[in-house]
């Protein structure tokens, strides 16, 4: 099910994070990349240079949008930052908007940080209600990717994937699924990260988050830092043989390696696509011969 | 929790161990956030406070490389914190962070002491700056709109990336001087942390009280800046404050001159509609 109303029935394939230290790269050399995803507050401004090079990726590859500060869970979602991302994505044409499931500002203060919510039937309904506002304003599907998280709270009623579940069900949107941060919050909150991909509703999946993170001594810290550990992998693996092929991102954000590198990182993301393809060529041919 | 997040660290970059009316932060904490096997609820807490002043500090630390070049880099961490427990970021984009930093150095000089002026023109030269990369432009007024307009009539808007600066401090020079510094990339060498030095190691000499007078602008999406005489400066100020173009052009010294300056303004599509 790579295509579904949740990501505007698209099949992108693998891409690539855009950032700054890539662009004279991919100006210059066009490298064959599916797609690249933006993250949108670097361009919501009124001109210059950020806007001029965003107009010369769109020239020549399919780009999609992913947000850092909408912040759902927020008492309210703020109007000019909706006005700003809609001109944008009439700009890149986005076919959806991703943004993530936390909260990050109150009374007009901003913390700049994916903060976590508490897993409340109170904060679904509030968070699901924001999306659906979101996506009625910006006039394409928005999907919810979950945040790697440090805290749980004790106000919480509810497992982290039942609460995505009841958020997606109730706003009846997409999920941006981010394997790295399923990992990474397994590992600081002591769950089995299958049950977690087990509880969601996967045919919701618009996209997948691919990163790397890095392993402190009592926890693990989001760092998108570092290649994609294995472990990963094998989660992006179960989605993968779950769902078949999804739209599949690489984000690498901090000490950011040539483009070459960068990609070659998310291309390792077919290996799990052709062993997939196989898997299905195999028991068709078991089916075809039961049935001879 | 935001309050909690927000909270200053202590010098040791942790987390304050002592809550505003006394109590402990980790009975705070604990109050709404479970501990695990491996971290308390003051730990998990942590986390987030120094996420917290870590992103924002880096933030203000790349946009002000001038002001920490002028205050000393312990100074400017420290009236950084200042400033943002005061000014917390009231935009969705981090842009916007430094957007109350005069204000605040008005406020409060004691952060900008000894080098007050200097500091001060840093401060609105380098927020010039981030207008000039991202701000604005709106349609360009050409020579076709403008004529048989009458001039004691005619009201000219400069561009919203443009800004005209008065400075005490040659800081166009000066700017450039440490950009080229940091381009340079790491070096060797023991300078002191006198906040002159960067992580090149080199210093660049502060800049000695020279009156220059800038337009801090862009063109095809590159930030530049110009000089100005000071009677330009002045029809360029009297210019975007409202005033008719005959009554700007009064502050213009001779009508040679004038005619220079508005040919080079329109090339650079500086007045706009």
């Amino acid at each position: 099910m790579p295509a579904n109303r949740h990501n505007g029935f698209t099949d992108l394939g693998i891409g690539v994070g855009l950032r700054v230290p890539h662009y004279s790269h991919i100006l210059g050399r066009k490298p064959a990349v599916d797609w690249f995803e933006i993250i949108s507050e670097n361009f919501m401004i009124d001109a210059g240079r950020p806007l001029r090079t965003l107009d010369l990726i769109l020239e020549q590859y399919a780009v999609v949008q992913h947000g850092v500060s909408m912040y759902l869970g927020s008492p309210r979602l703020n109007r000019d930052h909706l006005k700003r991302l809609k001109q944008l994505v009439r700009r890149t044409k986005t076919p959806f908007v991703s943004d993530h499931l936390c909260w990050g500002s109150v009374d007009g203060s901003y913390s700049h940080d994916l903060l976590p919510l508490p897993y409340t039937f109170a904060a679904a309904r509030h968070v699901a209600a924001r999306v659906r506002e979101a996506r009625d304003i910006l006039e394409v599907p928005v999907i919810v990717e979950n945040v790697s998280s440090y805290a749980e709270f004790h106000a919480s009623e509810m497992s982290e994937w039942e609460f995505l579940a009841e958020v997606v069900e109730r706003a009846d949107c997409g999920m941006l699924l981010d394997v790295n941060n399923i990992y990474v919050s397994s590992r600081n909150h002591n769950f089995d990260p299958f049950d977690y991909l087990n509880g969601v509703p996967l045919e919701r999946v618009g996209q997948v988050h691919i990163a790397g993170h890095t392993k402190f001594e009592r926890y693990i810290l989001d760092t998108h830092d570092h290649p994609v550990l294995p472990t990963v992998w094998r989660l992006y693996a179960h989605v993968v043989s779950r769902i078949g092929p999804v739209n599949t991102l690489l984000e690498w954000d901090a000490r950011i390696p040539p483009f070459e590198e960068v990609h070659r990182e998310a291309l390792k993301a077919r290996r799990f696509l052709r062993d997939l393809e196989t898997q299905r060529s195999e028991n068709r041919k078991s089916a075809q011969t039961v049935t001879a | 929790m935001f309050s909690a997040v927000s909270r200053p660290l202590t010098p040791a970059q942790r987390m304050n161990p002592r809550w505003g009316n006394g109590r402990r932060t980790a009975d705070v904490a604990a109050s709404f956030i479970k501990p695990n096997d491996r971290l308390t609820s003051f730990d998990r807490l942590e986390i987030y406070n120094r996420q917290y002043w870590f992103r924002l500090l880096d933030c203000l630390y790349d946009d002000f490389p001038g002001l920490r070049a002028v205050i000393g880099e312990k100074k400017f961490t420290a009236m950084s914190e200042t400033y943002l427990t005061r000014y917390p970021s009231s935009s969705f984009t981090l842009r916007n962070l430094g957007s109350r930093l005069e204000k605040f150095l008005r406020e409060e000089p004691r952060w900008a002491r000894p080098r007050t002026a200097l500091a001060l023109d840093m401060v609105r030269f380098e927020w010039a700056k981030i207008i000039a990369f991202d701000g604005g432009a709106r349609p360009i007024v050409t020579i076709d709109d403008l004529l048989g307009r009458d001039p004691s009539r005619l009201r000219l808007k400069l561009q919203p990336y443009v800004t005209p600066l008065e400075l005490g401090y040659p800081l166009d020079d000066f700017s450039i001087a440490l950009r080229q510094r940091d381009d340079d990339g790491p070096q060797a060498g023991n300078a002191a942390s006198t906040g002159r030095a960067s992580k090149s190691g080199r210093t660049v000499r502060l800049p000695r009280p020279e009156r220059v007078y800038l337009a801090v602008h862009r063109l095809e999406n590159v930030v530049y800046y110009k000089r100005l005489d000071a009677s330009a400066y002045a029809v360029l100020c009297a210019l975007r404050g409202g005033a008719t173009l005959a009554k700007a052009s009064e502050r213009a010294n001779d009508a040679e001159s004038l005619r220079r300056w508005f040919e080079m303004w329109m090339k650079l599509g500086w007045f706009c509609r």
